[in-house]
C-alpha cells in the first residue's frame, strides 16, 4: 500500500443558486491520503476554507457506502469518477495521481437544475415515480408471499432492475441526457413480476409520459448509460420498456394520459 | 414517577388482537378531517405514511434528503425476520419473541415484542405483494437463511440489499398516494421543533433547506420516524445526515427519552484509516461463519505488523491467538455481537491491535479457502471481499481482513407506550427512533422488522384511537405557542449563524466522537463516565464560543444544518453518559466493567435495573429527572446470557 | 386519433418512427443493391437499363418508391426533432467531455446521417430527377433477335417530346427505346470527386449500419439474449460491410475502367 500523501488541482464548479450564473474555481488539495475517499478530500478541502471564513463547497452525499444515490459528481468526464460500477462516494484517493488536476463538475441537464454547486434538483425523478412506479395495493389483505411462485431466474432478474439507486448517472452520462435507463429500470421489475401484471401497460404509459413531461433526452441506444451505472443495470431494460410501451399503444384499449405537473 | 406503558390485559398472544378490538375507530368520512405529520421517510415513515394515507388521513410526510428513498434504512444488508415457519424448522410467532427478548438482554417490553413477532409474518406478505424481489429458490417459492446465530431459518432476504428493497417497496407505496394527493411530500426539509399546544402535540416548525425558510404546519398528531443517533460517536455505520435532531428536541418539550446508553456496536467493521474518516462500512457479520478472528499473541509481533515490517501471513500458527475461539469454545467465532466486540476492543488496548492505527483485529479466511477452495469462498462473500478491495486496496484472498467495531444501531430513543405515543399526547415516535423493542440489544434482521411492522401494522390503528378521542375539529395555527415555537427555532438558528469562532463543527463532532467512543462505548466505568460528562460539559460551552459557522439562513447552508445537529448531539452525549452512569449494571450493549461474572461476562443486576430509564429534560444545563417504567417479565424465565 | 398522436409525439413513438423507418430503408438497401449488380453486366447497359426503366414505369413499384422517399424524409426530419430536443436536455454542457464508453458511430448518427442525407439528394438528383423529370438523359435503342439473342445498340432520338419508352417487334426483332441511364452513370463515375462522394457516402454509412441497424432493434424493443448477438452480427457485416462495399465498388470500378 502507497501511503505516500498526494497534492492535487481541484476545478470545482462554483454556484452560488439556481439564478446565479456559475463558474469554475480553482483549489489545492494538499496532503491526501491515498486511502480517503474522495468525498473525504473534499471534506478536508472544505474544512479549510471553513477556518479561512470561505463558504465550502456544496454537494449532496449521505450514506457514503454506495447506496443510497445521493452523491453525483461528475469527475474528469465520468459520472461518479473514472472507476466502474461505484459511486462517487466509494471512489478512492489512489485512483488519482500526486500532482493530478481533477475537474468537479454538477450533473448536466435541464431537468436537474443545479441548487448550489455540485448539487443539483433531481426531483423529476421522484415524481415519474410517483407517475406509476408501484403495485397499487393497499397495506393489509394481500396474499400470503408464498402464494405466488415466482421462478428464480424472473426474480434474480427483477432484482437486477430493482437494485437502482436513482442516482442519475445515466442522464448524466448519456449525451442526450435521457432518462430511459431509470425509467426502464422500475418498469422492467415490476413488468417480470406476476405481482406486477394488471398495471404492466398501464404503468409504462403514465411513467413514459411524466419523463417526456420533466424534459428528459431521447435513448439512442449509445449505452453510455450502462457503462457508467454504478449498479451496472442493462440496457436491456430500456427495450423492455419499448416492447411494452409499444405493446400497451398498439393492443391495449384502455386509455391512459395522466401527467404530473410540477407544484 | 411511574410510566404506565398502557399494556393491554389478558395472555401474552391475544393482548394486540383483543387491543385492536378495544381501540376506537375513526369514522370513514372524517378521516380526511385529520392532517397527520409523519417525520422521515424510511422503513418506518414511509410505511406509515402510506398506510395512514390509504385509511383516508391527510399526510404531510417530511425528509431532509432529496427524496424518500435516500433514507438510510436502504443501507441495511441483511435481512428481515419473520415467524414464517416456511422451513418447518421449529420457528413460531412465540419463538421469535423469545428470541428477541434474550437477545435483548431481558430489557424490553414483552407485549410489544410479542407484538412485533405476530406481525412480522404479514410484513413478508406485505412486501410481496408491492414487489418487492426477495430471493429465491429454484422451485419459486421464498428463500430462507439464518442470520446473526439464530437457531432457525427465518430471514427472508434481497441479496446483500434488503433494506433498499423493502425501502423502494414502501417508498413506491408512498408515491402512489403522493399522486392520489393524500401525502403531501416535503423532501430537503427539517425538522426543528415540535409545536406543543395545551400539552398535545399540534404541528411542527421546519427549515426549508433550500431557501431557509421557516415554515409552520399544522397536524392532528405528529410521528416521529427518525431513525437513531448512532452518529454521535462521529464515526458510525449510520449515514453522514442521519441525526437526533428531531427526537432531541420532541425530547426538550416533554417527550421522555429512554435507554440512551444502549447503543450496538458491530463487531465486523472495516477499519478506521485515519483521523480524515468520515464515516465506517459495516461488512454482514456472516463472515464470522467462516472467518477466523484473530490478534498476535505478543506485543512484539503487533508492533511489526503496525510498522508493516511483516506481514499477517508471516506470523507463524504459534504466534497467533485466536482469542474467540480460544475463550468460548462453544461458540467460538460466532458469539454476539457486544460480545466479539468487546474482545477486539481489549485486544487494542492490549496493544496486540494491528493495522496502521493498531485499532483493528485479523478475520482470516485462510483456512475457509483450503478447506472449501477459494471458488466457493468467492460465491459465499464475493461481494463482501470486493467492497473491502475497493476500501482498503486489499486483497483478503491473500491476506487476512482487517475489522474493527463500529457503532451500528440505537436502541434507545423516545419512550413510547405500547400504542408508539410518546409522553406528550398526539407525538408518537416509530422505529430506530423509539426504544421500545429491542431492549439493551437487537438482533440481526430485526431492525428492518421493526421499523415496517410500526409503520405499516400497528400505528394505523393505534393512532386512530387518539384521533377519535380528540375529534376532527381544525388546529389552530394562530393559536400563540405557534409563534412562539417558530420564534425558538429562529432565536436557535440565529445563535448557530452567529458563531464565528476558529474551530470548525465537524473538529467538535469529532471530539465528541472520541469522548463517547473512549468513555461511553464497549465498556464503560463509573469513573470513566463521570470523566466523560465534564468533558463533554466543556465540549459544549466551547462550542457555543468558539465554532465557525459560515453563510447565512436564507440559503442552501450544510454548515449550518450540521451545527444544529452537532449542538443536539453534544447535549445527547450528556444525557447518555447520564444514563449510563446510573444503569450499574451491565446489560446488552451496555457494559460496565464493575458489573462482570467471574468469567469477564456482561452481569446483570435484574433485582436493581429491570426498568426502561425514560429521563425527562428539566430545562438548559439541568440534571434530567429519571422515571421508570418497571418491566414486567410474565412469560419468559430471566437468566444469564452463557455463550461459553 | 388524438391517442395515435400522443403515442408518436412520445419520445418512444418518435424513436420508433426512426427505427421503423430506418428498418425500411435497410430493406431498400438489399434491393437497390440487388439491381444495380447488373451495371457489372457486360451487356452495354442494357440489363440495367431495363431495370431502370422497369422501376420507374412499374406502378406497384412507384407507389413503393414514394413511400420510400417519405421514409427517408420522415427519418430525416424526426432525426432533427429528436436531436433538438436532445440538445435542449442539456443547455449546459461539461467542461470535460464524457467519456464513457460507447461507439464512435453511436454518437455521431446525426452527422453520419447527414452526409448521407447529401449523398442521397446528390445522387437523387444526378439520376433520379434528370432520368425522370429532364430530357437531359439521352435515348437508346436496343434490337434484340429473338431466334439467335443477337442484340444491337443504337443512339435514338424519340419523336415526341413527352416520348418515355416502347417495344415493338419488327418480324423476329424486339426492339425496345429506352432512356440510357447508363450512359448517365459512366459519364458520372468517370469524375474523380463524384467517385470520391460516393466512397465516402458508403464509408459514413458503413458506421450509421454498425450502430442503426441493431439500435432499431432495441427500439422496438426486440432484445433477446440468444438473438441480439445475430442482429448485430448482421448489422455489423451485412449492412456496415457488405452492402456499402457493394455499393461503393461500382464507382471505383467504373472509373478505373474508363
Amino acid at each position: 500500500m502507497d501511503n505516500a500523501h498526494m497534492n492535487l488541482t481541484l476545478k470545482v464548479w462554483r454556484q452560488k443558486d439556481a439564478k446565479t450564473a456559475g463558474k469554475f474555481e480553482t483549489y489545492k488539495a494538499e496532503n491526501i491520503s491515498p486511502d480517503m475517499s474522495f468525498l473525504e478530500m473534499l471534506d478536508v478541502v472544505n474544512e479549510s476554507l471553513t477556518k479561512t471564513g470561505a463558504e465550502p463547497i456544496h454537494f449532496d452525499h449521505d450514506c457514503r457506502e454506495g447506496i443510497c444515490g445521493m452523491c453525483s459528481l461528475y469527475i474528469n468526464g465520468h459520472p461518479h469518477g473514472p472507476k466502474r460500477a461505484i459511486t462517487t462516494c466509494q471512489l478512492h484517493m489512489r485512483s488519482f495521481t500526486d500532482g493530478e488536476t481533477i475537474t468537479i463538475e454538477p450533473w448536466r441537464a435541464a431537468p436537474f437544475p443545479v441548487m448550489k454547486d455540485l448539487a443539483v434538483d433531481r426531483s423529476a425523478f421522484d415524481r415519474i415515480q410517483q407517475a406509476g412506479g408501484y403495485i397499487s395495493i393497499n397495506t393489509g389483505g394481500v396474499p400470503d408471499a408464498n402464494a405466488i411462485p415466482i421462478p428464480k431466474v424472473v426474480a434474480d432478474e427483477a432484482f437486477n432492475s430493482a437494485t437502482c439507486i436513482g442516482c442519475g448517472a445515466c442522464v448524466a452520462a448519456c449525451k442526450n441526457a435521457s432518462a430511459m435507463l431509470f425509467v426502464s429500470a422500475k418498469i422492467t421489475q415490476l413488468g417480470l413480476l406476476p405481482q406486477g401484471q394488471p398495471e404492466r401497460y398501464r404503468r409504462v404509459q403514465t411513467m413514459v409520459a411524466q419523463m417526456d413531461e420533466e424534459g428528459f433526452g431521447n435513448c439512442t441506444n449509445t449505452g453510455a448509460c450502462e457503462a457508467e451505472c454504478p449498479k451496472e443495470i442493462s440496457l436491456m431494460n430500456i427495450s423492455t420498456m419499448n416492447n411494452d410501451f409499444l405493446s400497451a399503444k398498439l393492443f391495449r384499449q384502455e386509455e391512459v394520459h395522466e401527467v404530473q405537473h410540477e407544484g | 414517577m411511574s410510566l404506565d406503558a398502557k399494556v393491554p390485559q389478558g395472555p401474552l398472544a391475544e393482548k394486540w388482537s383483543k387491543h385492536k378490538f378495544n381501540l376506537k375507530l375513526v369514522n370513514p368520512a372524517n378521516k380526511r378531517k385529520y392532517d397527520v405529520i409523519i417525520v422521515g421517510t424510511g422503513l418506518a415513515g414511509a410505511s406509515a405514511a402510506a398506510s395512514l394515507a390509504e385509511l383516508g388521513y391527510n399526510v404531510k410526510a417530511f425528509c431532509f434528503q432529496d427524496s424518500p428513498r435516500r433514507a438510510h434504512s436502504i443501507a441495511a444488508q441483511g435481512g428481515i425476520n419473520a415467524a414464517k415457519n416456511y422451513r418447518n424448522d421449529g420457528d413460531s410467532v412465540y419463538r421469535l419473541f423469545y428470541d428477541t427478548i434474550k437477545g435483548g438482554d431481558y430489557r424490553a417490553r414483552e407485549a410489544n415484542v410479542h407484538r412485533l413477532a405476530e406481525v412480522s409474518v404479514n410484513i413478508i406478505d406485505q412486501c410481496v405483494a408491492q414487489g418487492v424481489p426477495f430471493a429465491r429458490e429454484y422451485g419459486g417459492l421464498l428463500d430462507n437463511r439464518s442470520f446473526g446465530g439464530a437457531q432457525v431459518s427465518r430471514t427472508f432476504y434481497a441479496r446483500g440489499q434488503t433494506g433498499q428493497q423493502l425501502l423502494l417497496g414502501a417508498y413506491s407505496a408512498l408515491n402512489r398516494q403522493i399522486h392520489e394527493g393524500k401525502v403531501k411530500m416535503y423532501t430537503r426539509t427539517e425538522m426543528l421543533d415540535v409545536v406543543v399546544v395545551d400539552g398535545k402535540a399540534q404541528g411542527i416548525i421546519t427549515r426549508n433547506l433550500k431557501t431557509g425558510e421557516i415554515d409552520t404546519h399544522t397536524g392532528h398528531a405528529v410521528l416521529l420516524c427518525t431513525g437513531g443517533y448512532g452518529n454521535v460517536f462521529y464515526l458510525s455505520t449510520n449515514a453522514i445526515g442521519s441525526n437526533v435532531t428531531a427526537a432531541w428536541r420532541a425530547h426538550k418539550r416533554g417527550a421522555y427519552f429512554a435507554n440512551p446508553c444502549y447503543t450496538q456496536i458491530h463487531p465486523t467493521c472495516i477499519p478506521v484509516t485515519g483521523t480524515h474518516q468520515s464515516k465506517l462500512t459495516l461488512m454482514s457479520e456472516s463472515l464470522r461463519n467462516d472467518g477466523r478472528v484473530w490478534a498476535p499473541k505478543t506485543v512484539e509481533t503487533a508492533e511489526k505488523l503496525r510498522k508493516g515490517q511483516i506481514k499477517a501471513s508471516d506470523v507463524k500458527e504459534d504466534d497467533r491467538d485466536y482469542f474467540l475461539e480460544r475463550k468460548y469454545p462453544a461458540f467460538g467465532n460466532l458469539v454476539p455481537r457486544d460480545v466479539a466486540s468487546r474482545n477486539a476492543k481489549e485486544m487494542s488496548d492490549e496493544g496486540r491491535g494491528v493495522g496502521t492505527t493498531g485499532l483493528a483485529v485479523y478475520l482470516d479466511f485462510a483456512d475457509a479457502i483450503k478447506r472449501l477452495g477459494e471458488e466457493t469462498v468467492r460465491a459465499k462473500y464475493g461481494n463482501l471481499f470486493d467492497m473491502y478491495i475497493q476500501i482498503t486496496d486489499e486483497n483478503p484472498y491473500k491476506q487476512p481482513m482487517r475489522i474493527y467495531p463500529a457503532v451500528h444501531y440505537t436502541m434507545g430513543g423516545l419512550w413510547v407506550d405500547y400504542n408508539l405515543q410518546t409522553t406528550v399526547p398526539g407525538l408518537y415516535c416509530l422505529g430506530e427512533a423509539n426504544f421500545s423493542d429491542h431492549g439493551a440489544n437487537r438482533l440481526g434482521a430485526s431492525a428492518l422488522m421493526q421499523g415496517l411492522s410500526d409503520g405499516y401494522f400497528v400505528i394505523p390503528y393505534t393512532l386512530g384511537d387518539y384521533l377519535a378521542t380528540i375529534g376532527p375539529k381544525p388546529v389552530d395555527a394562530n393559536h400563540p405557542a405557534f409563534a412562539q415555537t417558530k420564534a425558538d427555532v429562529i432565536a436557535h438558528v440565529n445563535k448557530l449563524l452567529a458563531l464565528k469562532g476558529t474551530k470548525t463543527v465537524v473538529e467538535y463532532h469529532r471530539e465528541l466522537g472520541n469522548i463517547m467512543w473512549e468513555y461511553c462505548g464497549m465498556a464503560r466505568t463509573a469513573e470513566g463516565l463521570t470523566k466523560a460528562k465534564g468533558l463533554i460539559a466543556a465540549l459544549k460551552a466551547d462550542f457555543w464560543k468558539n465554532a465557525i459557522v459560515t453563510g447565512q439562513n436564507e440559503e442552501i447552508n450544510a454548515a449550518l444544518e450540521r451545527a444544529g445537529r452537532v449542538a443536539d448531539f453534544i447535549e445527547l452525549g450528556e444525557l447518555m453518559v447520564t444514563d449510563a452512569l446510573m444503569r450499574k449494571e451491565s446489560c446488552g450493549g451496555h457494559f460496565r466493567l464493575e458489573s462482570q461474572t467471574p468469567e469477564g461476562e456482561a452481569l446483570r443486576d435484574d433485582e436493581n435495573f429491570a426498568f426502561v430509564a425514560a429521563w425527562k429534560f428539566m430545562g438548559e444545563n439541568q440534571e434530567e429527572e429519571l422515571n421508570k417504567e418497571e418491566l414486567v417479565f410474565e412469560n419468559v424465565h430471566l437468566a444469564q446470557r452463557n455463550y461459553k | 386519433m388524438s391517442e395515435t398522436k400522443q403515442t408518436f409525439n412520445s419520445s418512444l413513438g418518435k424513436k420508433l418512427i426512426m427505427a421503423l423507418t430506418g428498418l425500411f430503408l435497410c430493406t431498400f438497401l438489399i434491393v437497390h443493391l440487388g439491381g444495380n449488380l447488373l451495371l457489372f453486366c457486360k451487356d452495354g447497359g442494357y440489363s440495367f437499363n431495363m431495370y431502370a426503366n422497369f422501376l420507374t414505369h412499374f406502378p406497384p413499384i412507384e407507389v413503393v418508391a414514394y413511400i420510400l422517399y417519405a421514409s427517408i424524409l420522415v427519418h430525416a426530419l424526426y432525426a432533427i426533432i429528436l436531436t433538438t430536443k436532445n440538445r435542449k436536455a442539456r443547455p449546459i454542457g461539461y467542461a470535460v467531455a464524457t467519456k464513457a464508453p460507447a461507439s464512435w458511430s453511436s454518437k455521431n448518427m446525426g452527422l453520419l446521417g447527414s452526409i448521407l442525407f447529401v449523398f442521397i439528394v446528390i445522387h437523387m438528383g444526378d439520376f433520379w430527377y434528370k432520368y425522370k423529370f429532364t430530357n437531359t438523359v439521352a435515348f437508346k435503342e436496343y434490337r434484340t433477335n429473338l431466334a439467335t439473342g443477337e442484340r444491337t445498340e443504337a443512339a435514338y432520338t424519340p419523336e415526341k417530346a413527352d416520348f418515355e419508352h416502347s417495344q415493338s417487334f419488327d418480324g423476329n426483332t424486339e426492339i425496345i427505346r429506352v432512356k440510357d441511364l447508363h450512359a448517365r452513370v459512366q459519364e458520372s463515375f468517370s469524375q474523380l470527386w463524384y467517385v470520391a462522394l460516393y466512397v465516402i457516402a458508403m464509408g459514413a454509412l458503413t458506421f450509421h449500419m454498425a450502430h442503426g441497424f441493431q439500435s432499431a432493434f432495441r427500439t422496438m424493443g426486440w432484445v433477446h439474449r440468444k438473438y441480439t448477438p445475430i442482429v448485430e452480427f448482421i448489422g455489423t457485416w451485412f449492412f456496415g460491410a457488405i452492402i456499402p462495399l457493394g455499393f461503393a465498388a461500382m464507382p471505383v470500378v467504373y472509373y478505373f475502367m474508363k
